[in-house]
């Protein structure tokens, strides 16, 4: 469980990117965070792990406070929540399995994975995770020999090569594809629903968000307008949440999903 | 329609004075004057003539162990100043470590390696450790240590920050995030800044040996003093042939790792 308390994100330069919001994410969710660029998702979330340093406010994970959190109680907490960028944040030069393999760093002494020893267990979770996201084959490619919509997977797969019980996505769609785009919302999706991991997506997609989200949450301006079932989300929400109409790039649209092949249909 | 107004030249006008001026005045305070050029141009002919027409070739065999001694001294000087160099790399990359303050000691410290020669750092060597090839390939580690830590440190600076950003977010500690994220980033270039420094100790060291550093310098040295410029011209031919087999063999690696 995910308890954000009257949040709030002053920078530096006095930029007020999120304002007391509140909100609480149970165990199992699959929340997308939606609203304008500038409007705060990437603040809110890079929050929930710390990565962000909130001005005030509080952010509780299973009941401890992450923001009270420091130096290896920081490490350990951070090991529980996976994250996966944009920009898929994989070493290019290293090999996928080597990337993957990272996700495990947080689980032993730093002075023996220097030395680039991993159990023989750690191989296998990594494995999995790759086989998770049906990318097991790549293992052995150097990673910048994929696609953009193989390097998220991979990256997805390093997050679960940490086992986390949360996960979060900054935009993980945004440099994809419409059809990759989709195979990376369903690899995420099926992950929820078969390891029921909690997970907070921004997205930029509207239409996106309701398809995949059991909830939205829309934030304006730094302030929440809007946080309810996905069901619940209807044009005078994404009004409220757009102050204008929707644009056309706000929108996948129509993705032929006969071309995704093995994609899975899931369901909602 | 408006057409820019073309900007002053000020600047460009104000170099080409500045230029000119430090020409003259440097001409001026070091006595320059064309008839003793042309007074030095005849001897000059005379010594290329006897170094490069009449070169003593015989006298390369006794510069066979001299030059081992050279290539050792760059070997090794190389290896210590790139070992060395590292982990204050490490403490200046202001990427890695976020404290100002330590970065800045560190960064100040470098910088003034840097700004002294090789053969400075042999001369006061020498006249420590004796003269000999010992204070040459200390002279060269130093400055090595401080050729290679700057770029090193350059080089971390300018690596993706996404995978070290991910790492963190994992949970990874700051030893894990250098060996993760960073070293896998800079090898290739480390491995090549290692190549080029031992391009230019192969330089330098072929010309320690005149402050007494040993190597090969050593024998240009005596040889100069004695006006031997049919074997001075051997040994420049022997160190031109030797760095350029260096910076072959150096380029194809070099060019194998990026
Ligand atoms: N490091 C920063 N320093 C100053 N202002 C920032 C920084 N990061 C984000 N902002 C500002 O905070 C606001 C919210 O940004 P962000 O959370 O990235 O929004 P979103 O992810 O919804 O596009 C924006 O106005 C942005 O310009
Ligand atoms: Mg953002």
């Amino acid at each position: 469980m995910v308890e954000i308390k009257n949040l709030t994100k002053i920078y530096p330069n006095g930029v007020k990117a999120l304002e007391d919001v509140s909100l609480t994410i149970k165990e199992g969710e699959f929340v997308a965070i939606i609203g304008l660029s500038g409007a705060g998702k990437s603040t809110l979330l890079r929050m929930i792990n710390k990565m962000i340093e909130p001005t005030s406010g509080d952010v509780l994970i299973n009941g401890q406070s992450i923001v009270a959190a420091r130096g290896k109680k920081l490490r350990r907490m951070r090991r529980d929540i996976g994250m996966i960028f944009q920009s898929f944040n994989l070493v290019k030069r290293s090999k996928v399995l080597t990337n993957v393999l990272a996700g495990r760093i947080a689980y032993h002494n730093p002075f023996i994975t220097t030395l680039g020893l991993f159990p023989e267990r750690d191989k296998q979770i990594a494995f999995e995770a790759l086989h998770r996201v049906n990318i097991l084959e790549k293992a052995y490619n150097r990673a910048d020999e994929l696609s953009g919509g193989q390097m998220q997977r991979v990256a997805i797969a390093r997050s679960l090569a940490q086992e986390p019980k949360i996960l979060l996505a900054d935009e993980p769609v945004a440099s994809l594809d419409p059809i990759t785009t989709i195979q990376v919302m369903n690899d995420l999706r099926r992950i929820n629903r078969d390891l029921k991991l909690t997970t907070l997506v921004n997205l930029h997609h509207v239409d996106l968000a309701l398809k995949y989200a059991h909830r939205v949450i829309g934030l304006q301006a730094g302030h929440l307008v809007f946080d309810g079932p996905t069901s619940e989300v209807d044009d005078e929400v994404l009004r409220q949440i757009y102050g204008r109409e929707l644009l056309d790039e706000e929108v996948l649209g129509e993705v032929d999903e006969e071309v995704l092949g093995d994609a899975d249909d899931i369901e909602i | 329609m408006n057409i820019p107004q073309k900007p002053l030249e000020i600047k460009k006008y104000f170099s080409i004075g500045l230029f000119l001026t430090i020409l003259f005045a440097s001409g001026w305070f070091t006595d320059f004057s064309l008839t003793e050029v042309f007074r030095g141009i005849g001897e000059t002919r005379e010594i290329l003539s006897k170094m490069f027409l009449h070169t003593d070739l015989g006298y390369v065999k006794n510069l066979l162990g001299p030059l081992a001694e050279t290539i050792q001294m760059s070997l090794i000087g190389t290896a210590i100043g790139a070992v060395t160099a590292v982990p204050v790399a490490v403490f200046s990359a202001r990427n890695f470590i976020k404290h100002k303050l330590f970065t800045g000691f560190w960064r100040n410290f470098l910088g003034v390696f840097r700004t002294i020669p090789a053969l400075v750092f042999a001369a006061i060597f020498a006249s420590v450790f004796g003269l000999n090839s010992f204070s040459g390939m200390l002279a060269l580690s130093v400055f090595t240590f401080g050729l290679l830590a700057k770029l090193i440190y350059e080089a971390m600076e300018g690596i993706d920050h996404g995978a070290v950003e991910a790492l963190e977010a994992s949970g990874a500690s700051q030893l894990s995030i250098l060996r993760y994220a960073f070293i896998p980033q800079i090898l290739p270039q480390y491995l090549s800044f290692i190549l080029y420094a031992f391009e230019i100790n192969i330089r330098s060291a072929s010309i320690l040996g005149y402050v007494g550093a040993g190597g090969i310098g050593v024998f240009y040295q005596r040889n100069l003093s004695f006006f031997r410029y049919e074997r001075i011209g051997t040994i420049v031919i022997l160190t031109f042939v030797v760095v350029l087999i260096t910076d072959a063999v150096s380029a194809k690696i070099r060019e194998k790792l990026v």
